[in-house]
């Protein structure tokens, strides 16, 4: 493997582009109106090549990345803080090089989609408020260089192999995104925001315990103490203090995620956030959560996690089924959205500790398709409300018949909302039921009445918005503009590919998810009545595999032979 | 019983050694790629393809067609036993024991859907050139009825559950997209969203199915499933039964899960015609059928199915003779249709073989129905109410005519279609034996006098008597692009029932695949009589009541029954009761308890904490400082304590 750090390079090419919109003229030097708007595009596009650098670069390491080689690769390790044993240490494993591949995919489509959201909310204060126009820090160059900050930080939490590194860019993330709701937000932002900083805070107060308490406890026994990831994992520690430990990280990572019942800042933060903050937030932010969960909550503490478990599956079912029959009843398109979130993320906890390779692979799928599909929904939602501003879902009607692509697009969107097969979620969604269903019969019957409640929420929310007669606000509507159509284009493209063909993502993923499930001690359910097609078929492939497809042709050909 | 059964097994059993597809068959993506590849052209195509959008859409189901044609012919040339051929396209997902092929199964019992679904599903889309030729969204049109055949395709030709599913679920996103294809209406969109709902019940009975059968026997293809089913216990195959029949009265439009059905007339008539005749509604009996191997197995849920097919074919019945609306009538009569193949499914090898008869043969009359009513509807200016029908036999006597050869195919009369299809499903209903044996009978021959009924009645109302239409109304005989597809169906009504009867044409094709039953009845039997008097004394009373009587302008005053009839007998008043009301208050109250409750109890510790919302906006104002201030002394204080209990 090179030694070129791809990594550290992907992470620091975002807050390169930071510090470049940093340097260009700012919002209070002097000029004409048209000076400032010409600033703002060259801020504007500054973003966007940067972020499309920084995604060329991580398809170029999922690209280079083995799925059938060593567990972390890409790996780099530096001292940092030698006295405490802090180090800089990065790696993927597949499961961190999907979720990172996601972020960088998304973060483009953001800033094509956020494009006028700054000039929308200055605009809209200006008029609210005139004599506050000038506020500091409301402006398109900071806006757009905080979320490249935060995509620094997105790559770094995921990419992080040092506990106390990952710690770091999971605190430092709240920074960014709290001024991004509470700046540039909307509604009572304020409001969203702190609240969002306090739960994220209370978290982040644990997991900081727990990691400290790791610390001590690598230095038992005269050892020098560590935060690397793969040491601590080696880690032998007394199942009470696993149970400590794991409900520290595991809190933290509950509302990240947000697992029910810690969900409440989610459908507040994610309404006021503009919706190209919102993807960022719901996408990218709530998978750290459950991407902490599987990575350090099942790896550090096997023994804990089982422990846990039963609460965790009870929790996440009713999450599923809450988060859906709330988004049922919802009346604001975000709150909605939101909602849905939850109600999926209940899945995607769901599928992880049902501790089964699909229940596994399935929930890390899910995290990815969860991004492209609530983003793709966030993103159309948004355009929708910057057209009529408003928020209610009363307040629309009709919207298909005056712009039929963007309904089009929302129903696509929608339905991968509510998993339709050949959408990339199903694949996910079923593989989580599924692995769930061989541990945990009544849990998966449950989530299962999900599938219905999504169907209901989801279509119900279209029949208001794009169906019907239509109504005189929305009846000079225009329809997507060619860089709406670019910036939600490539979600609804990938949405659909991955649904057809999902083995490219479950080929990087399933290695990974292999490697958590032998460090927690679980291997899947053996089928009571294996069939014998699929028996001779398993004990011949191991998930690792090279040539299957010729072999699965060898098989079929000596079936139809005998 | 159990004997005929084991028997049954047999076959089955051969029919488990899948060969390969080769020759002609090796292509069999083709007949998902061609009405695939023709939903995305006139989908994506916008615009640019609206003035020849309709040819594509034409082209590509009659383009499967000959395809189907094709590897059928090829398929004849093997011997029975070698008949089923398999082909995988890609792995499309892999996970651990969880392996699913992208593959197909093309076998007698597939074939025979693909001839019905392109066959039938061609001719219905050269209708709808004309009947869509004023509407400026018929590209889109056809763009969602081709997207309707692909996903049938997929359905029947998937090798496992999971793929069926896939298309399974296609179906329901093309069903949805097409009821609602008006969707400026409000009802529309409200028919389309029911639809999808009621379906998605059903659908989610399916997928548990999946997951059981993956559960049970690691593997969720046809092969693997079937070959270990045997092993299971019987509470475990019973389930799997039970749960695939949720997903059958979805899709197929039974009892509990029927009200979709008659709303679905939303939709433009050429999807109705698609829906009732060549796809949807009949994948529930697909699935039952392609089950068989796991039905043999559980006697409990074949009389689940059979039961829930015996007491559907009454229910859809009574609804078609209260109807006034010509295609809400129809709809009724499908759902009575459909579910004398459900109980003929539900008969186990008895019946699977009566089934498919009655499913095909019911795919040409029900699409000749649909679509002479649909002319109806046009030349009268979308007028539904048969009351304001009338005398239309001589404005439109090639309508007519194809009318009545489906009429005479339906009810039955020799040696029309349904004589063959119906009367042995009467038959094997009623050599089950026993209680139930006897039940299922009489329910399915009295289901075949209310079928002549509801048909006579509409027939009568329909294009004889007294003209009762407005004077503005110039009926004449449809385009011949509409006319043609209805003569080819209406000629294809009559002659199905005979050929696939007579000389067990269908029972040797399907045998190897299916299973044949136990034991063979004559074609002229004691109930085929009964049937057949049952059946002309009911078109007496219609006569009597339609034809001879004036028919009112406006519905007379009835019986509480028949008010209850016209109402569907009450389906979406207990839906409402039962499930739509609770369903509002619990997403009332979770919503409220979500804003008071958990966030209330949030937001009161975090006031707790904060002491005051002045101290949260100081927070909020120096919240760097405090949030580290903060975050220190919690450290601190919680590691101390660690640290000091010693865990």
């Amino acid at each position: 493997m090179s030694t070129f750090p791809w990594l550290t390079v992907a992470g620091a090419v975002p807050l390169v582009g930071a510090i470049a919109i940093a340097l260009t003229p700012g919002r209070s030097a002097a000029g004409s109106p048209a000076d400032r708007r010409a600033r703002d595009l060259l801020v504007k596009r500054l973003a966007l090549v940067f972020s499309l650098i920084t995604l060329a670069l991580t398809i170029v390491i999922a690209v280079k990345f083995r799925p059938g080689g060593p567990r972390f690769q890409f790996q780099q390790v530096y001292q940092w803080i030698p006295q405490f044993g802090v180090h800089y240490a990065v790696g993927v494993d597949g499961i961190a090089l999907v979720l990172i591949l996601m972020s960088t995919v998304l973060m483009p489509v953001v800033v094509l989609a956020s494009w006028n959201d700054v000039e929308e909310v200055a605009a809209s204060t200006a008029s609210a408020a005139p004599g506050r126009r000038a506020r500091r820090g409301r402006s398109a160059k900071s806006y757009f260089a905080m979320m490249l900050v935060l995509e620094t930080m997105m790559i770094g939490v995921f990419a992080a192999t040092d506990v106390f590194l990952f710690y770091v860019f999971f605190e430092a993330m709240l920074v960014p995104m709290y001024f991004m709701i509470g700046s540039y937000g909307v509604g009572q932002r304020q409001y969203a925001a702190v609240k969002f900083l306090l739960y994220s805070l209370l978290g982040g107060l644990l997991m900081l315990v727990a990691v400290i308490a790791l610390y001590v406890y690598s230095t038992h026994g005269g050892h020098q103490g560590t935060f690397l990831f793969t040491r601590l994992s080696h880690l032998a520690l007394s199942p009470t203090t696993q149970k400590w430990l794991f409900l520290g990280f595991f809190i933290a990572f509950a509302i990240k995620a947000p697992l029910w019942p810690f969900h409440t800042w989610l459908p507040d933060a994610a309404t006021s956030a503009q919706p190209g903050a919102a993807v960022l937030l719901v996408g990218v932010l709530d998978k750290v959560g459950t991407f902490g969960m599987i990575r350090y909550c099942l790896d550090l503490f096997p023994s804990a996690a089982h422990f846990f478990t039963p609460l965790v599956i009870v929790l996440s079912v009713v999450g599923v089924l809450y988060g859906a029959v709330v988004a049922i009843g919802q009346a604001d398109i975000k709150r909605l959205i939101a909602y849905t979130s939850v109600s999926h993320m209940g899945l995607i906890t769901l599928g992880i500790f049902a501790m089964t390779s699909q229940g596994q692979a399935g929930a890390t799928l899910y995290m990815v398709n969860h991004g492209f599909a609530t983003g793709a929904l966030f993103i159309l939602a948004g355009f929708m409300v910057s057209r009529r501003k408003s928020h209610l879902i009363a307040d629309y009607g009709g919207v298909q018949k005056v712009a039929p692509v963007l309904a089009g697009l929302f129903l696509i969107a929608g339905l991968a909302g509510l998993a339709l097969p050949g959408l990339s979620t199903f694949v996910s969604e079923f593989l989580v039921l599924v692995g769930t269903f061989t541990r945990y019969e009544a849990a998966a019957v449950l989530a299962t009445v999900g599938i219905i409640l999504a169907a209901i929420y989801i279509l119900w929310m279209y029949q208001r918005t794009m169906t019907g007669p239509v109504r005189a606000e929305v009846a000079n509507m225009p329809d997507l503009k060619a860089r709406e159509l670019w910036a939600v284009a490539p979600l609804i493209a990938l949405i659909v590919v991955l649904g057809v063909y999902p083995k490219p993502a479950l080929d990087i993923i399933n290695p990974a998810v292999h490697s958590t499930l032998v460090g927690v001690h679980s291997r899947d359910p053996v089928p009571p009545h294996p069939a014998s097609a699929s028996a001779r078929q398993a004990s011949t492939t191991s998930l690792v595999q090279h040539g299957r497809g010729q072999r699965g042709q060898t098989l079929r050909k000596q079936g139809s032979s005998a | 019983m159990t004997g005929s059964v084991h028997a049954a097994l047999v076959p089955h059993a051969a029919a488990l050694a899948s060969l390969h597809a080769t020759g002609i068959q090796a292509a069999a993506g083709l007949l998902l790629a061609f009405p695939l590849a023709g939903a995305v052209i006139l989908l994506l195509g916008g615009k640019r393809t609206n003035s020849w959008g309709h040819l594509v859409g034409v082209a590509m189901p009659v383009l499967a067609f000959a395809y189907g044609v094709a590897a059928f012919v090829q398929m004849l040339g093997y011997p029975a036993a070698q008949r089923s051929r398999e082909l995988t396209l890609y792995q499309f997902i892999d996970v651990g024991r969880f392996q699913v092929p992208f593959g197909l199964r093309l076998d007698p019992l597939s074939i025979c859907f693909v001839l019905l679904i392109t066959g039938v599903g061609s001719l219905i889309h050269i209708f709808a050139v004309g009947y869509m030729s004023h509407d400026p969204d018929r590209r889109r049109f056809f763009g969602y009825m081709n997207l309707f055949v692909a996903a049938m395709l997929l359905l029947v030709l998937a090798d496992n559950y999971l793929l069926l599913y896939t298309g399974w679920e296609g179906v329901g996103l093309a069903s949805y997209l097409l009821i609602g294809f008006w969707q400026y209406k409000d009802s529309a969109a409200v028919a389309a969203k029911k639809a999808f709902v009621a379906n998605r019940v059903g659908d989610a009975g399916l997928s548990l199915a999946i997951m059981l059968m993956f559960f049970q026997f690691g593997s969720v293809t046809f092969t693997g499933v079937f070959g270990a089913a045997p092993k299971a216990s019987n509470g475990v195959v019973t389930a799997i039964g039970l749960l695939l029949l949720l997903g059958a009265c979805g899709k197929s439009a039974q009892l509990p899960l029927q009200s979709w059905l008659l709303d679905a007339m939303e939709g433009p008539t050429p999807v109705s015609a698609l829906i009732h005749a060549a796809t949807m509604v009949t994948a529930g009996v697909y699935l039952i059928v392609r089950s068989g191997p796991i039905f043999n197995l559980t006697p409990d849920a074949r009389l689940a199915v059979a039961i829930v097919g015996a007491a559907t074919l009454l229910f859809g019945g009574i609804i078609g003779c209260a109807k006034d609306d010509i295609k809400k009538s129809l709809a009724g009569s499908t759902m009575s249709q459909i579910g004398y193949m459900t109980l003929a499914a539900g008969l186990g090898p008895a019946g699977y073989i009566f089934a498919i008869a009655q499913l095909l043969a019911h795919g040409f009359f029900k699409a000749t129905l649909f679509l002479t009513a649909g002319s109806v509807k046009h030349e009268m200016n979308d007028e539904v109410d048969m009351r304001r029908f009338g005398g239309l036999r001589v404005a439109m006597p090639i309508t007519f005519g194809a009318f009545f050869c489906a009429y005479l195919a339906i009810i039955g009369i020799p040696p029309f279609s349904a004589f063959f299809t119906k009367d042995p499903i009467i038959e094997a209903a009623f050599s089950r034996g026993g209680v139930s044996g006897a039940l299922l009978g009489t329910a399915a021959l009295i289901g075949a006098g209310i079928t002549s009924l509801y048909m006579t009645r509409m027939l009568l109302m329909t294009f004889t008597g007294r003209r009762r239409w407005d004077e503005g109304q110039h009926p004449h005989e449809a385009p011949p692009v509409m006319i043609w597809p209805a003569i080819l169906l209406a000629a294809g009504s009559l002659a199905a029932g005979a050929i696939f009867i007579i000389g067990s044409r269908l029972q040797d094709f399907l045998g190897p695949v299916i299973g044949v039953p136990p034991v063979s009845h004559g074609i002229f039997t004691v109930y085929g009589w009964a049937g057949l008097a049952l059946v002309i004394a009911a078109a007496g009373l219609a006569f009597v009541l339609y034809g001879r009587r004036e028919v009112p302008v406006a519905a007379p005053a009835a019986n509480p029954f028949t008010v209850a009839a016209r109402k569907d007998l009450y389906g979406d008043a207990i839906n409402e009761g039962l499930l739509m009301r609770p369903g509002q208050w619990l997403t009332r109250l979770s919503v409220y308890f979500d804003n008071r409750g958990v966030d209330g109890l949030v937001n009161t510790v975090a006031a707790a904490f904060g002491g005051s919302s002045g101290r949260m906006r100081k927070v909020q104002t120096g919240f760097v400082r405090s949030y580290a201030l903060s975050m220190l002394v919690g450290a601190v204080l919680l590691v101390g304590t660690f640290l000091l209990v010693r865990l």
